[in-house]
């Protein structure tokens, strides 16, 4: 019409502008209702924030690009799961041990993602400031997909393998699970700042690569392309939170001075908590690869040392130093993953997967990698235990281990400066003595003595008697507790754990594929002899 | 004061990436390109910048900076964001 003919089109507006009507103008000022009714645990940390309109977020991401790049890496993901389920990929990885990672994967790690997707709800409803809601909000959307897309592609392997059809139930009750679990309870039952700087900053931002770029990168290589396709698109929102995590970071640290020293101590906690959990880790990606990319101590060397090493040095100008104790995980760097995988060798009876010893190839590689330790501490006691294995009477330990007060890993460091020597710190408080793995976690229990205190500890409660399936006897003459105790946890005696060349993932791996469930050690059935 | 503390961006190994990995290469002549199976991480000392114009050229089509999303694994390094621009940087 000819009325219309003066009114110029309306100008395109630019990624900024667009974001800053989605952040600030869909704000508003409470009337009828006290502010500090509506947002009740942003007070009482002692942070101290005077204008919430500084906070940036660097992606600057609108509602409509983000349904729209998460649908398409949706639309991605589920095309390469499909895939891999129509062509049995399940039986194209490398052999049956690298499944026992999936294991640890599954029961672990998933029941994560969704304890960070609740985290992130809370925040999107106690942050006053409208970009730091979003950026939650989004968050707790992305790992609810981060949850359901992992549980979703793994099921796959359910159908074919032992270990994987109770996760959530594993996840609420097994001993060494507790170790995840209860890291993220700490973070979320901490208030939105902490929660915030634990789990976007020291978490995500600090330590999430190591989880997810060296090992994800592992999988594809080991075949598995369905575990590095989730991965991959889980990483790929990650990236969106690390940015987060430092734009936090400097907001603390603008907002106010009496921030730093607060930040500082949350830094110091939840870095050497994250780095307690991602123990773990170095074991997955040292023992449970058949196909290796790179040693844990190599990636610690790039993702900590040196990206770490960048991070801190920017922000050096805000008086934060790097996190108290990194020079111990330095140290622990040649250690830490053949620690961990001796303890699981040990009680391998009483754990959710099978385990082994490595082969003579896995073990030259380990000396090429881990020059300074793995002959001299670590290659004596493995030919050893191949020994009594060989004759017959493998090494089991059916003590359950001391655990620690805070990460709850069993007493299984060694001293930083001896690595003969295990590391056992305690405390009295209260009348009571309490036992930790390492200073870095006897330091975060005397700083908040009163929260740690209720840490529920798996082996506290199994000695208890509060850790028997429903309508257990412990007063029946054949009654055995540790029986009774795994069947509480959701572990199979007998079928879950033990060695993989007896577990029956290895022999039907064999009927299945006509290839060793062990790569390096030869067939154990004659499905594969009869066709090699 | 130059900054020389890297910073780093890591894509999935892909056809989608080829045009823009190569686009970061040619407009970072310090970025150092370093592959693992399924992923490329490029580092680069102190600053990075993906420009859309490059990537538009090599791709032969409109591209949108926000569609790196789709491919990203991760990144290291403060982000600042425009149509035209990713910046990667480090300030101290
Ligand atoms: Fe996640
Ligand atoms: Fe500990």
């Amino acid at each position: 019409m000819a009325a219309d003919g003066d009114l110029k089109p309306i100008k395109k507006l630019s990624l900024k502008e667009n974001y800053a009507l989605l952040t600030r103008g869909l704000g508003w000022e409470p009337t009828y209702e006290k502010k500090e009714e509506i947002f009740r645990t942003i007070d009482f940390e002692g942070i101290k924030i005077h204008d919430w309109e500084k906070w940036e977020d660097p992606f600057r991401l609108t509602m409509d690009a983000y349904w729209k790049y998460q649908g398409e890496k949706e639309r991605k993901l589920y095309a390469i799961i499909d895939a891999f389920q129509q062509n049995n990929g399940q039986f194209n990885v490398t052999d049956a041990r690298y499944v026992q990672a999936l294991k640890l994967f599954l029961n672990g790690i998933v029941g994560l993602e969704y304890a960070s997707h609740r985290g992130f709800n809370i925040l999107g409803r106690e942050f006053p400031g409208v970009g730091p809601r979003i950026a939650a909000q989004m968050q707790a959307i992305d790992e609810l997909r981060h949850a359901t897309t992992q549980i979703h592609a793994i099921s796959h392997y359910n159908r074919f393998f032992e270990g994987m059809a109770d996760f959530p139930h594993q996840f609420d009750r097994v001993w060494y699970l507790s170790i995840p679990k209860s890291f993220f309870e700490d973070a979320v039952s901490s208030g939105p700042f902490e929660f915030i700087v634990a789990i976007s900053f020291a978490f995500e931002y600090v330590l999430t690569n190591l989880a997810f770029m060296p090992w994800m990168s592992g999988a594809a290589f080991n075949g598995d392309m369905s575990t590095v396709s989730f991965g991959f698109s889980a990483q790929s929102d990650e990236a969106r939170h690390m940015t987060l995590g430092i734009e936090v970071i400097k907001f603390l640290l603008e907002q106010d001075p009496d921030n730093v020293p607060l930040v500082q101590k949350w830094i110091d906690k939840w870095f050497w908590r994250g780095y307690r959990l991602l123990a773990l880790l170095a074991t997955m990606m040292d023992y449970m690869l058949p196909k290796r990319v790179m040693s844990w101590s190599e990636a610690w060397t790039i993702y900590y040392e040196e990206n770490g090493g960048a991070l801190f040095a920017d922000l050096a100008r805000y008086g934060i130093r790097p996190p108290k104790y990194a020079d111990v995980t330095i140290k622990e760097k040649q250690r830490v993953s053949h620690e961990m995988w001796s303890i699981f060798y040990s009680v391998r009876n009483a754990v959710g997967f099978p385990v082994w010893l490595p082969s003579a190839e896995e073990m030259d590689w380990f000396s090429e990698k881990y020059p300074d330790t793995f002959d001299r501490y670590y290659r004596p006691r493995f030919e050893h235990w191949r020994e009594l294995e060989e004759k017959g009477t493998p090494f089991t330990n059916m003590t359950l281990p001391q655990l620690c007060q805070v990460c709850q890993w069993p007493c299984i460091y060694t001293e930083p400066d001896d690595p003969t020597e295990f590391v056992h710190r305690e405390t009295e408080y209260q009348g009571e003595t309490f036992h930790f793995c390492s200073d870095g976690c006897k330091d975060i229990f005397c700083n908040e003595p009163e929260k740690y205190v209720h840490a529920w500890l798996p082996v506290h409660q199994i000695y208890q008697g509060n850790c028997f399936p429903e309508g257990a006897d412990p007063t029946a003459p054949d009654f055995n507790p540790l029986v009774a105790a795994l069947q509480y946890m959701g572990i199979k005696p007998g079928v879950d754990g033990g060695l993989m060349s007896q577990h029956v993932d290895a022999s039907r791996w064999e009927q299945w594929t006509s290839r060793p469930a062990n790569l390096h050690e030869g067939a154990i059935t004659q499905a594969v002899r009869k066709t090699t | 004061m130059s900054n020389i503390q890297p910073v780093f961006i890591a894509l999935q190994a892909n056809n989608d990436t080829l045009p823009i990995i190569e686009a970061i290469c040619s407009d970072n002549p310090q970025a150092q390109v370093n592959e693992y199976p399924a992923m490329v991480k490029i580092n680069c000392p102190g600053r990075m910048v993906i420009r859309r114009s490059s990537v538009e050229e090599r791709m032969g089509r409109d591209f949108d900076l926000r569609e790196l999303q789709i491919n990203l694994i991760s990144l290291a390094g403060e982000v600042d964001e425009s149509e035209d621009e990713f910046v990667l940087f480090w300030k101290a």
